[in-house]
């Protein structure tokens, strides 16, 4: 009844491919991202913000990343807790030689280097693919985990091995360091989350997605027709480092503040990207959203909601349950759904669009 | 299929062994002329002078190799586990590293609730066929005729649930392993070889011993008898082994509580050596360069690999690990798959796969 395209005519082919075709969801668009830059920071407390929505978007766009990568080019990465890695420390290392630079811009041009390191660490995805590749990738995880506790360099000699971010301004205001509103931070993180966001639902519906999907379904026919393998596959190794690597260093600059490498960005945050990505659906940007929003609040939830629903759970029985329970419930959505949440969402729509005259 | 006649002879570079040896024999030249022209430098360092090293103390070389080989043999016992299950049901069983670690908490903590050692074996081996059950009802058999990477995550899952499970039931603290109490041997034998004093764990002897052992009784029981014939069958192709009638269910849980077997005994090998606690499930990710290596469809595979990552690894961390700050066993083991994978992508012995258009 109100979720229903008919009287909506495209009249030019740039309409038909637009990325929104249908005006509700061009509305719907809109009111989400009326809720998330007005009303989340109006009506949230400074715990909702800093621990619910800021990890919920660094571990979106993470996921969006992976998600580039494992969804749309068929390449499994188990690395990519080790790029978001290269984009915290290379982010450290170019705010110590240019403090000047605004950090935001710093963010960004991290990724670049997480870029660069994704493509050395892509190149087996030439020779390999599936599991073998998965385990290759196994190699940046390790080897860059090792790195960032071995090299001094990059943590500048700290004789505590971890990195602590300083206080930038941003027009006179701190967004990063202690003094950093949480408000500030969360505002720096969705900005950079919606451009972004809106910048890899472009690149996966162009020219460049569809090659990809190509490969991804099948890369000799990708290959008769004439997609170069080479180019395709590190690029989305690229693009996909280049997110993971961005994320990363919102993590430790807009979330953490500070951090010891091999505490953060070891291999399990790999699995829970990669958890998000398949809980949210393969090939699907809105289903990054929803498996990083399922995966990263459920221990809030837990830890939060139990409690005050009644269940008596503390400290170490919780975080067991909590194991039970997120395994259990992966595998529990696997069953039902195995092309994750962005494909319920799909059905809900459809299901919207006929409502309330199904016949 | 095109004439065969029509093809160009094959040249000699396009045998892949041969390639590599050349390319091996041309880089280790280099090093040699290399360090010829810089007799203190780096490359010295690296290519010439833990080679004189090995020379000069032979008996420390037997002991790293020696080290190597053990930690190879657990290796190779926890990438069987994986092997078996892949083959038979073609699920990337990323659970492996946990069922061993579950098993062996399954074991230890049955002997403090007061049951007898062996008694304690048999109800975990018990406790391991539920767990198969289980898994076959509760995941596999849903999720057939999945894509292989939704089989995968269902194993992450399973991995969540039986880390969250056993740490409920058993406690998070590490534990020791009930080593006399199954009479398996303590203590070292020093032998004197190659002019210098080798010592040989009695336990890393006996872990050998009971995994040569194993891999014996697997390879009769695959070869030999009923089932082990249906299971190959069943590794071969799905379909057909459908359609004469084996039951891919049953199949499905008899691998399933192999691999717990496999689980099991791995888990007293590794518990004996070090406690038994979940830092085994990290420990347990070193099988994963070794499948590549070896294949992930290959049980001869697994135990070569295995041996070659235990080694290379053990030697690597020894000789070449404190040029550049040690620790280096954590990533070496991968960058040694990786080094054969540019040549031999399907691993040592895995199946080639033949891809059509």
């Amino acid at each position: 009844m109100f979720y229903r395209e008919a009287g909506q005519f495209k009249s030019t082919y740039a309409a038909d491919m637009a990325v929104f075709p249908i005006r509700q969801d061009r509305i719907g668009i809109a009111v989400i991202l009326l809720i998330a830059f007005v009303a989340i920071p109006m009506l949230g407390n400074d715990f909702f913000i800093s621990s619910v929505m800021i990890p919920f978007l660094v571990f979106s766009l993470a996921a969006i990343g992976l998600n580039i990568l494992t969804g749309y080019t068929g390449l499994i990465s188990l690395g990519t807790a080790a790029f978001m890695g290269v984009g915290a420390y290379s982010c450290y290392k170019l705010t110590t030689y240019f403090p000047g630079v605004n950090v935001i811009v710093l963010v960004l041009v991290s990724g670049l280097f997480s870029a660069a390191i994704g493509v050395l660490f892509g190149l087996p995805s030439l020779r390999i693919k599936g599991f073998y590749l998965a385990v290759a990738t196994l190699a940046a995880q390790f080897f860059l985990q090792w790195a960032f506790v071995r090299v001094p360099w990059l943590f500048n000699y700290n004789a505590s091995g971890a990195i602590e971010v300083p206080q930038r301004l941003f027009f006179g205001l701190p967004i990063t360091g202690a003094s950093a509103s949480p408000e500030t931070r969360y505002f720096v993180c969705l900005g950079l989350v919606v451009v972004l966001t809106w910048f890899a639902s472009n690149l996966v519906h162009g020219k460049i997605g569809r090659s990809w999907m190509a490969v991804r379904d099948m890369d000799i026919a990708a290959e008769l027709m004439g997609i170069k393998l080479l180019n395709a596959k590190l690029l989305a190794f690229a693009v996909s480092s280049f997110y993971a690597g961005v994320a990363g260093a919102m993590m430790i600059f807009f979330w953490y503040g500070t951090a010891e490498a091999a505490d953060v960005f070891n291999i399990r945050l790999s699995f829970n990207i990669l958890f998000m990505v398949i809980i949210g659906g393969l090939g699907s940007l809105i289903g990054s959203f929803f498996g990083a929003a399922f995966i990263a609040s459920l221990p809030t939830i837990m830890k939060f909601g139990l409690p005050a629903l009644g269940v008596p759970l503390t400290g170490a029985a919780a975080e067991h349950v909590t194991f039970m329970l997120v395994g259990g419930l992966i595998i529990f959505f696997l069953i039902v759904e195995p092309h994750g949440l962005a494909r319920l969402w799909q059905i809900a729509k459809q299901k919207l669009r006929t409502w309330p005259f199904p016949y | 299929m095109s004439d065969v006649a029509a093809q160009p002879a094959p040249s000699l570079l396009a045998n892949g062994w041969i390639k590599t040896g050349l390319i091996v024999a041309g880089v280790i030249a280099a090093a040699l002329i290399g360090a010829q022209l810089d007799s203190s430098g780096t490359i010295h360092k690296i290519f010439v002078d833990p080679f004189q090293q090995m020379v000069q103390a032979p008996d420390l070389l037997a002991q790293t190799i020696w080290e190597g080989l053990v930690s190879g043999v657990l290796y190779a016992l926890i990438a069987l586990g994986f092997v078996l299950i892949f083959k038979a049901s073609g699920v990337f069983n990323f659970a492996q590293g946990i069922m061993v670690v579950f098993a062996a908490l399954t074991l230890v903590g049955l002997h403090e609730k007061g049951v007898p050692a062996f008694l304690a074996v048999f109800l975990t081996l018990g406790v391991m066929f539920v767990l198969a059950v289980t898994i076959e009802r509760v995941v596999l058999r849903p999720l057939v005729n999945q894509p292989d990477i939704i089989l995968f995550m269902a194993t992450f899952g399973i991995t969540y649930f039986l880390i969250g499970f056993g740490e409920s039931v058993f406690g998070g603290n590490p534990k020791q392993m009930i080593t006399s109490e199954l009479y398996l041997p303590k203590g070292a034998i020093d032998a004197k070889i190659l002019g210098g004093i080798v010592s040989f764990q009695k336990i890393d002897i006996a872990a050998a011993i009971i995994a040569s052992l194993m891999i014996a009784a697997l390879a009769v029981f695959f070869q030999y008898t009923r089932i082990g014939r249906a299971l190959r069958a069943v590794a071969d192709s799905h379909k057909a082994a459908l359609s004469v009638g084996i039951s891919l269910n049953q199949i499905w849980v008899i691998v399933w509580f192999t691999a717990g077997i496999v689980a099991l005994i791995t888990g007293i090998m590794w518990g004996a050596r070090s406690d038994v606690s979940f830092a085994l499930e990290i420990v347990a990710l070193k099988a994963l360069p070794v499948l590549i290596l070896g294949g992930f469809t290959s049980i001869p595979g697994a135990i070569v690999g295995g041996l070659i990552i235990g080694i290379g690894e053990k030697l690597g961390e020894f000789y070449w690990g404190p040029l550049i700050g040690g620790g280096i066993e954590s990533w070496l083991a991968y960058f040694i798959a990786l080094g054969f994978l540019l040549f031999r992508p399907q691993g040592l012995f895995g199946d080639k796969i033949i891809e059509r258009i």
